[in-house]
């Protein structure tokens, strides 16, 4: 559906870390997603954005399988990360989960320790020797989250303990902590406040640096913040997909303009 | 009559609400604004007929008998009394002959007393309809009296609702502490017989004792530890073996069945806890028991015919569906956004599952696993079908044990003297199976609350 404007032409040097094509989502006999073709660079932030219902959660929960658990859900296409599909019969969901992880729209730590809620996936994965190894990792991710400082004398007491954008953060540090390739985050600053909002997105620049960030937000000023490049969707179609600069300055289709100027969303 | 009675007080306090309705619709129609709605003026009309006359017809009822009986008893012949025994018993004689039962040939004046008794019962019929009908007057006109445009007819009714409501939920309470106080009386006087230490710490239960003095029996013994401990050996067999059934089905019935599965075995093992507790006995006595005897002998070891197993086994089915049941709606509880985590880091379900919706479902299920605990305890008729008779100290659950719940049932049945420490141990376990079983929900429920809302 999206035009002809390629997104390596426009970027160059960067490598394609996910490439999808020819996607198609039902939910039961409904289709949310229809012939989806995208690819999204390393080392970048991509944005989704679209009004409600337009299918950009369900292609971001399609790149961890998370649709897996959804029993009426079904995926057809060819979703590849690093040039292999996901969606491969050899391919181990929980693996692939291992290397995208996700940040979701409400803030949900496990009713567990601060600790244990980062080393959680590095312990399910076997990522680390002994338990010096262990506080390594969870103090790495804890300051790669911007959450170091703010809970390094309380590590073991509850998560849920935390203010709302605390609790955001320790949920980054978690999905950073098994060392993954690529972050989804599903409208992360959604249930934040402008203050808690703006440090996640200064984190987010940081992240950028080490692995491909995917955000879907509702929030077009957040988009045009964090991401290079931004993706619209409308109706279950990826309508146009470039640099962010272009989509927000120069949109080419005329219900992108539509929607970034307010008319429909 | 009575009939009558509260067809009239009902048809009044219909009649109040018309009335009063349509007298304030009147007064609205005047010209005049109203406080309260004509339907609050109406339900305020109908609700101060109905509650007054209503009690007044239950007191009525409640103490007609014992005022007739009066009334015979005092219009006797003088003599006739002073040379009874027992003057309930001529009381009761001439009840029956009031009622048309006559046995034999009774003396003159007891057919004399009995006509009497009832014509005062006719009178007092026709007395209470026209003491309904006299008060439902009576409040008819108070309440017409009261439609005024300034009337808080609304708040009025209120108050008698929430009156009605108060009075309700305090019957519940005295109930409670009603026959919590029946228990303590009874438990008093077995404790003027026995004392508390024997029968706390005493380590043999020999309640049969001769009735007669001449009787050759046994001189009781009340140490109620075998008893408690039998009571404890059974429950702890059912809850070992009902615990785990029930959790894990309720884990893969919540986390891992399809959706079809899950639509034909959920019901199913609800209608476990359908099943009346006579049909688990027999289950117990019919099929367990005979099969344990049958392994133990292939195994050369020795087991009683009414083991602690086979009544605990079966109990432990009684308890599997409440214990899965309340699993479940701890494991449904957990937000989905916590699944939804546990699964994006990369946990398998069983993983999810074990680290992260179960301690998030531990309050809720232990709050289940007490509850049960306390239903096993009180416990009575697998237990009286298939546990033994003879208190044991011994934890052995291939042996032969015998409840509380069980001796209370077989210390009262029969013949019994109520002040023979015998039956008023009966009274004695009760009171201790009272207080074990709320402490234990006590626990549970506070267990449940204090956990309740610890995440989202």
């Amino acid at each position: 559906m999206y035009d002809t404007n390629r997104p390596e032409a426009a970027v160059g040097q960067q490598d394609i870390k996910i490439s999808a094509s020819d996607v198609q989502v039902f939910y039961g006999p409904k289709q949310a997603i229809k012939d989806l073709n995208v690819e999204i660079l390393d080392k970048t932030v991509t944005a989704f954005i679209g009004p409600s219902g337009c299918g950009k959660s369900t292609f971001l929960r399609c790149i961890n399988r998370m649709n897996d658990t959804v029993d009426t859900a079904r995926v057809e296409g060819r979703i590849a990360i690093d040039g292999q599909n996901i969606y491969d019969r050899g391919v181990d969901p929980v693996q692939l989960r291992a290397k995208v992880g996700m940040v979701f729209q409400k803030p949900n730590p496990f009713p567990k320790s601060i600790y244990d809620n980062v080393s959680y996936g590095p312990k399910i994965h076997g990522l680390a020797r002994d338990k010096a190894q262990m506080d390594e990792i969870v103090e790495t991710a804890l300051r790669g989250a911007a959450l170091w400082n703010e809970v390094k004398d309380r590590l073991h007491e509850p998560g849920t303990g935390l203010s709302g954008g605390q609790q955001q953060r320790l949920c980054i540090a978690r999905a950073v902590a098994t060392a993954p390739e690529v972050l989804l985050m599903d409208e992360p600053c959604s249930a934040l406040d402008p203050i808690a909002t703006s440090q996640v997105e200064e984190l987010i620049e940081q992240l950028r640096t080490r692995f491909s960030v995917v955000i879907v937000t509702h929030s077009m000023q957040q988009a045009a913040r964090v991401s290079q490049k931004t993706a619209f969707f409308h109706l279950g179609s990826l309508v146009e997909y470039g640099d962010t600069n272009d989509i927000f300055t120069r949109p080419r289709d005329s219900r992108t303009e539509a929607y970034i100027s307010g008319r429909i969303g | 009559m009575t009939g009558l009675a509260f067809a009239v007080l009902l048809s009044a306090a219909l009649a109040g609400y018309a009335m009063n309705r349509r007298a304030a619709l009147a007064l609205r129609n005047g010209g005049e604004r109203l406080h309260s709605l004509g339907s609050f003026h109406g339900l305020y009309a109908l609700l101060l007929v109905l509650v007054p006359a209503f009690v007044a017809t239950i007191l009525w009822i409640m103490l007609e008998g014992s005022v007739i009986n009066a009334l015979t008893l005092s219009g006797l012949p003088d003599g006739v009394l002073a040379g009874a025994t027992n003057p309930q018993l001529i009381l009761t004689e001439i009840q029956s002959i009031a009622g048309g039962r006559i046995f034999g040939t009774p003396d003159p004046w007891k057919l004399e007393a009995a006509d009497r008794m009832a014509s005062l019962r006719a009178t007092s019929g026709w007395l209470l309809v026209a003491v309904i009908a006299a008060l439902s007057a009576a409040l008819l006109y108070v309440s017409r009296r009261q439609v005024t445009a300034d009337f808080r007819a609304r708040q009025a009714a209120e108050r008698i609702v929430m009156g009605l409501m108060i009075t309700c939920s305090l019957i519940a309470v005295f109930v409670t502490i009603g026959i919590v106080f029946s228990l303590v009386f009874e438990s008093v006087r077995f404790f003027q017989m026995v004392p508390l230490t024997e029968f706390l710490f005493g380590t043999r239960w020999e309640p049969q004792m001769p009735i007669r003095a001449d009787q050759v029996a046994a001189e009781g013994a009340f140490g109620v530890l075998p008893v408690f401990l039998g009571t404890l050996v059974i429950t702890f067999v059912a809850i070992v073996i009902a615990v785990p059934v029930g959790l894990l089905s309720a884990i893969y019935l919540n986390e891992f069945a399809s959706r079809r599965f899950r639509a034909v075995a959920k019901p199913i093992l609800e209608l476990l806890a359908g099943i009346p507790t006579v049909v688990y006995g027999f289950f117990a006595i019919l099929t367990v028991a005979p099969a344990l005897r049958a392994w133990g002998a292939a195994l050369g070891i020795p087991v009683a015919p009414n083991t602690a197993l086979a009544a605990g086994s079966v109990m432990a089915i009684m308890l599997i569906p409440f214990i899965s049941s309340f699993a479940d709606d701890a494991l449904s509880a957990v937000p989905r956004s916590l699944r939804d985590g546990a699964i994006a880091l990369g946990a398998t379900r069983s993983e999810t599952v074990l680290n992260v919706l179960f301690p998030a479902a531990i309050p809720g299920i232990m709050g289940g696993v007490l509850l049960a605990v306390s239903r096993a305890i009180g416990e009575t008729m697998i237990v009286l079908m298939a546990a033994g008779l003879i208190a044991k100290m011994t934890i052995n659950p291939l042996d032969s044990v015998t409840t509380i719940t069980v001796q209370i049932v077989t210390l009262l049945i029969g013949d019994t003297a109520f002040d023979s420490p015998k039956t008023l141990a009966a009274f004695a376990l009760g009171l201790m199976l009272f207080i074990v079983t709320l402490f234990i929900n006590i626990l549970a429920l506070r267990i449940v609350r204090k956990y309740r809302e610890q995440y989202d």
